[in-house]
């Protein structure tokens, strides 16, 4: 707007006014924004600069002391470590699930439609719903999986390792479709003649889908890597339902810590720590990802 | 009266990009210019900023001596006609015509009569109910021109408006806006790429080339006496021969290119005239109406446009002439006209 | 020129991943109708709405429903409302500060949830919103606006600049072209929208779990993981609960499945 040299006097004019109308456009989502996500990150740094025990009405500016004690807090680098787990198993699968699951829509005829309909249920219902549901299958005494394991007694949520494998694959039965939608519309983008040309070139399928697909898949496969990996690092919503981080926080992610620092020990103080850490955390990795695939992605376009 | 004036506009990109260097142009009351240029060359950057779509970076655009680049497009009084129509689909024919005028405040009654009549001029009369998806190419180019024909505007501005349509329905409808313009008397300023449609539509030609203003002149001048060996081989089709001159056996030392239209390129088999050249045919592309020969001559090659019964074999010898007084000459180095230097 | 074998190792494939992913549903919809007491067999020898009459008639169900679907709905308003304009002004027009905005949009759909719950907490508490239904929009907001900003200037760059330019040069103002000529035409887009912002507001678990204490302000989800028996949990109560739940979302899903696709994938594909 002002950037531009203007060699004539003459300043403002309707096409000045117009274009200021654009700021006005814009405004309230601007002002929603900063007053919603803005002001409460920053907030939450300043809180986690305090102790503040909100039942206590108990309040004192501390520095940095909270971060030191998270540096050495065991259960801070458990958390993380879950976290860390989850989010390379989880997404991992879900890649692995969602490319064959977007090749079987994109070669769907009849029925297209429904078949997508149906696939996205899971992604389109609460993941407290979908907890439970899985926790019913997995269900020690009752559960259908331990029935068709003719009658094992496996106890799938109480296990440490289990319960966390178990959340994983409840996280990626919810969002696998998501996934496979993303990689769908990556598909669909590719131009039938390219398939055609490495046909009469004798290229075979499985030839074509290494040298031709995959490739031109990139920057879908980097976007499903990108938004899966910052959704799971903030898992939280499954893992509350299924364990509660249980058993013996062994299951326990950095939100789900958090959460319970904020509302059950009612520590405001290092509870905003370690959302600001999680924050952090999220931060780095988008911002990893975004510079090393956004070089694959430019390749590829 | 309806007088445009460009003094010394500039467009610049944020990018670097400079889109306009530096254009003046007066266009007089009821003048029909043609822009054209190859793509790039900067001539939609220009009608944009005629239109009040983009603001020049500097100087002035006037229209009627007032000075208009600080001014929204609804306080230019123009109107135009896109490369796509830009018809809007959710609205009807009536309606698509209706519309500026429901802007501008009109009363009810002065709309219905405008649309009408615009719609009877253009014959689109049966169309009113209709959508732009409902209509072929040829009426939603007439419900574009009525748009901007009811709003009886100073100035009207064409961005490629025939480029979408097939060849024949081209040709028609070019004619229709010539009619129209003869009709109207009233200033048009038509930004096309293909040089036929500015040759014969417009009074007056702006050929434009990497953002700068290469001549400005009737189509006669334009082609005659081309300004530089760019605009020599935009016009005409086949191109225009550009050869160093001693290809055609003028010796020269002072660095200068010489061009030669295909239709002044004489050619033919057997004995040759006097000062004709020996040369050997390349490549033969009958037209139905006559017959473009290229051949080879030394290192260069040139085409003439033969009669349509003259159809050589390729790598036949045959001999072209050249008429003297037919030459251009351009500067070898910056391709600028030079006028005809007498023989050394 | 599909081999037969092709075809059946297709057939295959789709039946494994349909049993995947909707089995579990179906289970649960059988659970649902399963009698208290047969849980000990294989399968039941019966079926009985009894989960059903309890669900619906002994707890305050309709009172969940109707509290996810105000939340639901303020949510999806307030940011059509707000997110439309701007979406428009994204797509279409120059101002300084454009892509900031649409990064900054995109950033903050990444922030965890968990990092902005402890000021929101205090700062709902001190205006007297925490108890309360309103009191959940704005958080809501935080990730139900960068995604309207995203989905709907995807879906205003997808119309014709030269639209918004005829109606320029018509006479409009850019407000007016948005009103008259755009707008009309974004429709679908904003229809599409407010089905993601809908059904994930309805969805939202930390913050409704967070902010809300009351047991009749309960959404659904929350509600949903707080259904506890006297002894165990009643499972084929939690199962027909979720079902009863779940089927407007199923709906939704199977009717709009287009519309979600393309809200999904609008910008994404695009960068």
């Amino acid at each position: 707007m002002g950037t531009v040299s203007r060699g004539a006097p003459s300043r403002g004019g309707s096409l000045a006014a117009e274009r200021r109308q654009a700021y006005l456009l814009v405004a309230p989502a601007v002002a929603v924004l900063a007053a919603v996500a803005l002001y409460p990150i920053g907030a939450a740094l300043w809180l986690s600069l305090h102790r503040h025990i909100v039942v206590f009405h108990e309040r004192s500016f501390l520095g940095f002391a909270n971060y030191r004690f998270l540096l050495a807090d065991a259960r801070f680098w458990s958390a993380l470590g879950h976290t860390a787990y989850f989010t390379v198993v989880a997404v991992s699968a879900e890649l692995a699930l969602g490319l064959p699951l977007a090749l079987i829509l994109h070669e769907a005829r009849r029925g297209r439609g429904l078949l997508r309909a149906l696939v996205l249920i899971p992604w389109a219902i609460p993941t407290v719903v979908a907890a439970k549901l899985w926790a019913w299958l997995l269900n020690p005494s009752y559960g259908l999986i331990n029935r068709l394991l003719g009658g094992a007694d496996i106890n799938w949520l109480g296990h440490p390792v289990l319960a966390l494998h178990t959340a994983i694959v409840v996280d990626a039965w919810k969002t696998t479709p998501f996934v496979a939608i993303l990689l769908l519309a990556g598909l669909q983008g590719i131009p039938e003649d390219i398939y055609r040309a490495a046909r009469v070139d004798g290229a075979s399928s499985f030839r074509i889908f290494r040298s031709i697909t995959l490739p031109l898949l990139r920057p879908a496969l980097a976007l499903a890597l990108l938004f899966r990996t910052l959704d799971a690092l903030r898992v939280f919503d499954a893992i509350y339902v299924l364990t509660e981080g249980g058993p013996a926080n062994t299951t326990e992610t950095l939100s789900l810590y958090a959460y319970k620092t904020l509302m059950r020990a009612g520590d405001f103080g290092y509870g905003a720590t370690l959302s600001v850490v999680t924050f952090l955390c999220v931060a780095l990795a988008a911002a990893a990802l975004v510079r090393g695939l956004g070089r694959g992605w430019e390749e590829a376009r | 009266m309806a007088r445009l004036s460009l003094e010394g506009v500039r467009k610049v990109y944020r990018s670097g990009v400079v889109a306009v260097h530096e254009v003046t142009l007066e266009v007089a009351d009821g003048e029909f210019v043609a822009i054209v240029g190859p793509s790039g060359c900067g001539k939609s950057t220009t009608l944009a900023l005629i239109a009040g779509l983009e603001q020049p970076t500097s100087g002035h655009i006037r229209i009627d001596g007032q000075p208009v680049e600080d001014r929204s497009p609804r306080e230019r009084d123009i109107a135009m006609v896109f490369q796509s129509y830009a018809l809007y689909p959710h609205m009807n024919v009536r309606r698509n015509l209706a519309f500026p005028l429901e802007v501008a405040g009109l009363a009810r009654e002065v709309i219905a009569e405008r649309v009408r009549e615009t719609a009877a001029l253009l014959g689109l009369e049966g169309l009113y109910e209709r959508r732009p998806r409902e209509l072929s190419g040829g009426q939603r180019q007439r419900v574009a021109l009525g748009r901007a024909l009811v709003r009886r505007p100073k100035v009207f501005l064409f961005d490629e408006p025939l480029s979408n349509l097939d060849a024949a329905l081209r040709t028609e409808m070019r004619g229709e806006i010539k009619k129209l313009h003869e009709r109207l008397a009233a200033t048009f300023i038509y930004v096309t790429h293909d040089q036929a449609e500015a040759m014969t539509l417009s009074d007056r030609v702006v050929v434009m080339h990497e953002g700068k203003v290469q001549q400005v002149a009737p189509p006669r001048e334009v082609y005659e006496a081309p300004a530089n060996r760019f605009v020599a081989g935009f016009f005409g089709t086949p191109r225009i021969n550009l050869v160093p001159p001693s290809t055609l056996g003028i010796e020269r030392a002072d660095g200068l290119e010489v061009g030669v239209r295909p239709e002044q390129v004489a050619i033919g088999r057997g004995g040759p005239p006097e000062s004709a050249l020996a040369a050997q045919v390349y490549l033969v592309e009958p037209t139905g109406a006559e017959t473009w020969v290229t051949v080879a001559l030394g290192q260069a090659r040139l085409t003439a446009r033969a009669p349509s019964d003259f159809v050589p074999r390729s790598g036949e010898a045959v001999w072209i002439q050249v008429d003297a007084r037919h030459l251009h000459w351009f500067d070898a180095g910056t391709g600028r006209r030079v006028s005809a230097p007498p023989s050394p | 020129m599909r081999s037969r074998g092709r075809g059946l190792g297709y057939a295959v494939a789709v039946v494994a991943l349909l049993t995947f992913f909707l089995g579990p549903f179906v289970w649960q919809v059988l659970t649902s109708l399963w009698p208290d007491d047969q849980l000990g067999r294989a399968l039941p020898r019966s079926l009985t709405v009894g989960a059903y009459a309890s669900v619906l008639g002994g707890r305050p169900f309709v009172r969940w429903i109707a509290n996810s679907l105000a939340v639901a709905a303020a949510t999806t308003a307030l940011c059509l409302l707000i997110g439309t304009a701007a979406g428009f002004a994204l797509a279409k027009l120059e101002f300084r500060g454009r892509r900031l905005l649409l990064g900054a949009a995109l950033a903050i759909s990444m922030f965890p949830p968990i990092a902005t719950v402890s000021p929101l907490y205090l700062a709902l508490r001190a205006v007297g919103l925490r108890d309360q239904l309103a009191g959940l929009v704005p958080p809501y907001a935080t990730f139900a606006l960068p995604m309207t900003l995203w989905i709907l200037s995807s879906f205003f760059r997808q119309l014709p600049d030269e639209l918004y330019q005829a109606a320029r040069v018509d006479g409009c103002t850019p407000l007016l072209a948005f009103r008259k000529v755009l707008l009309p035409l974004a429709a679908p887009g904003l229809f599409t929208t407010a089905i993601l912002v809908f059904i994930f507001s309805w969805n939202e678990f930390l913050y409704a779990l967070t902010f809300l204490s009351s047991p009749e302000k309960r959404t659904v989800p929350v509600a949903l993981s707080l259904l506890a028996g006297e002894h165990k949990e009643p499972w084929p109560e939690i199962a027909a609960a979720s079902v009863v739940a779940t089927l407007p979302l199923v709906a939704l899903t199977i009717l709009f499945q287009r519309r979600i696709v393309s809200g999904l994938t609008a910008g994404a594909v695009k960068g």
